[in-house]
């Protein structure tokens, strides 16, 4: 059975080089836009890339920043300096310290 | 050269662990003494993980980002006079559900947690739960800041706490919580924490808020999303205390699957309120509560419990009636409302005949055939001069309070009833789920504040409807009955009227 790793942004400025850093290196990502908002979906997992998001934004990105675009989310959770993730895997894309 | 920053996993561990102490005055367990009665054993409170790694100075940080942003949507949105360009003036009366139903318990939540996180003897999850505490507190104060401007136009509003505490349908949301929060911690957070929070408020706050949005309500969308935006935090405390008390002794599997279970249905019975403010009460509908629960049950749910498969947790008892139930539970649940429209505190209406084939469209294995030839009957009563009220005070269901509107599981003719003895009395009860509530629980539910009981008792304010409306401090002719012929009508086409004028 299918097992959808989900992030949910707002769809604002703030989110819009999250969301494509999502959609760069995620392949298979499905985008569900709702008024608002937009959810993201892809079969087992989801990964941010610090430096993805950071090419596109032209400054340093922390991935903590991401608290003030997610609304919601599917999946178990990493987080370290470098990625953000949600899973379904195990063991999760890249290894908790 | 400067010592090298320390990574977030180094600083999370600095900065939430080793934080606790061992008691000398005072044993342990008299320190702590709700952490064992539930029966869930803990060998090791350090495994817990928080997968956020968010420390309590990085947590103010965001935290006021977010109100910053907020705050400056709801200064804009009073100032540029946001509500005259709300969809229709329909919209207003979901606002008036939100803040007297769902607000009230995001307080509630805020104990709930401040609880959780006094008698938790393991420091991670008194941390989160901390964290936790406060944003539900925050939840409370931006949507009455939001709300209150609405509050300035639109009947309804301005008694939502003391309504909380009295009004009949109030006190399904409420009795929710009261429960929760007079149970264990360990069961608050499954309930809570994992029930409602991962399983359950995405339905509310996703879907529910875009359709906020798509009806114009900048304001009510901000607060919704910035309330989310904490969410997900929350969505991930849930699944850890899940994980962590399934992974700490085989014994807790029975109890936390019996928590489950129970808290899954409750959630399901309160978010039928949220069923029918997306299918009914939003005048330009975005999403169906069918896709709703598609999407964040179904798919999302799961996801969810195909991975906890591994612990031997099945997904919740009942899912599958809850699921069926989604065809049904918005379309019921708003004929209570138009039947009760004299004693409710926002306004009803029959949806219009665009309304009626969206809804045709988004259910056509019910509405036309159980539902639209209702709407239609009463619609032309109403023309007639025959409005249908329903002047019997109903049957509440023991566990939920709904009133017993519901229909069996694959009869959506026959109204379910179910019943239980206990201690000589008879209880009754709208469906298995709730059934089985009571059943493993009666002396708590037993003790229940069923508001037609009450009314019956002669504990809210007298016999008649005057006095109860009185009691619930409800403005007869303002905040009740429907929509159509309400000062918010009147006032809404008079605003309408002023924008015609402005344009010519």
């Amino acid at each position: 059975m299918s097992q959808l790793a989900s992030l949910t942004f707002y769809h604002n400025d703030d989110a819009r080089p999250v969301i494509e850093a999502i959609l760069a290196d995620n392949p298979g990502v499905q985008v569900l836009n709702m008024p608002g908002v937009v959810k993201l979906d892809r079969e087992g997992d989801i990964v941010i890339k610090r430096t993805t998001v950071e090419e596109r934004l032209g400054r340093p990105w922390d991935p903590q920043e991401i608290h003030l675009i997610l609304i919601s989310m599917a999946g178990n959770l990493d987080e370290d300096d470098d990625a953000f993730s949600v899973s379904w895997k195990h063991p999760p894309p890249f290894n908790r310290g | 050269m400067s010592a090298k920053k320390l990574g977030l996993k180094q600083r999370y561990a600095h900065m939430t662990r080793g934080l606790d102490w061992e008691t000398s005055y005072q044993p342990m367990d008299k320190v702590f003494p709700y952490d064992s009665f539930e029966g869930i054993k803990i060998k090791d409170w350090s495994a817990w993980e928080d997968p956020f790694r968010l420390t309590m100075d990085t947590y103010w940080k965001f935290q006021a980002e977010k109100e910053r942003k907020l705050y400056a949507v709801i200064d804009a949105f009073a100032q540029n006079n946001g509500q005259t360009g709300i969809s229709d003036g329909r919209y207003a009366n979901v606002l008036k559900l939100f803040l007297t139903g769902i607000s009230p318990a995001e307080y509630q939540a805020h104990r709930g947690f401040a609880f959780a996180g006094r008698h938790l003897r393991g420091v991670g999850p008194r941390v989160a739960a901390q964290m936790q505490s406060l944003d539900e507190l925050r939840h409370l104060q931006t949507q009455i800041h939001t709300i209150s401007h609405y509050n300035k136009h639109f009947d309804g509003i301005s008694e939502f706490s003391h309504m909380h505490d009295r009004v009949w349908y109030l006190s399904v949301p409420k009795s929710f919580f009261d429960d929760a929060r007079s149970a264990g911690p360990f069961e608050y957070m499954i309930a809570i924490g994992f029930a409602f929070e991962y399983v359950l408020t995405n339905l509310l706050f996703v879907p529910f808020m875009s359709g906020a949005a798509y009806n114009g309500d900048m304001s009510t969308v901000t607060f919704g999303f910035s309330a989310q935006s904490d969410e997900s935090r929350h969505m991930t405390l849930g699944i850890e205390v899940i994980k962590f008390l399934l992974e700490q002794h085989p014994d807790n599997l029975p109890i936390v699957q019996k928590w489950v279970d129970k808290w899954f249905w409750r959630g399901h019975r309160v978010l039928g309120l949220v069923a029918m403010m997306m299918d009914y009460m939003l005048p330009k509908p975005v999403m169906s509560w069918k896709e709703a629960w598609e999407i964040y049950y179904t798919q999302a749910g799961g996801a969810l419990f195909q991975d906890l498969a591994r612990y031997g947790l099945r997904p919740p008892k009942y899912a599958d009636i809850a699921t069926a139930e989604a065809e049904h539970i918005s379309h019921q649940n708003w004929a209570i409302f138009y039947q009760y429209t004299h004693a409710a505190a926002f306004h009803t209406w029959i949806p219009d005949a665009k309304h009626m084939d969206w809804l045709s469209e988004k259910y056509p294995n019910t509405f036309d055939k159980y539902y639209r030839p209702r709407w239609e009957m009463w619609g032309r009563m109403a023309k007639e001069g025959k409005r249908f009220y329903n002047m019997a005070l109903p049957q509440l269901c023991q566990t939920c309070q709904i009133p017993m509107g519901y229909t069996e599981p694959g009869d959506p003719t026959t109204i379910a009833f179910r019943s239980s003895r206990f201690r000589g009395e008879t209880y009754h009860f709208c469906s298995d789920g709730c059934k089985d509530i009571f059943d493993a629980e009666p002396e708590k539910f037993a003790q229940s504040w069923l508001p037609v009981h009450q009314i019956f008792q002669g504990n809210c304010g007298g016999a008649t409807i005057p006095d109860v409306l009185n009691y619930y401090r409800l403005a007869n002719g303002a905040d009740n009955l429907d929509y159509v012929g309400s000062p918010d009508e009147k006032l809404w086409n008079e605003w309408q009227a002023d924008k015609l004028k402005t344009a010519v």
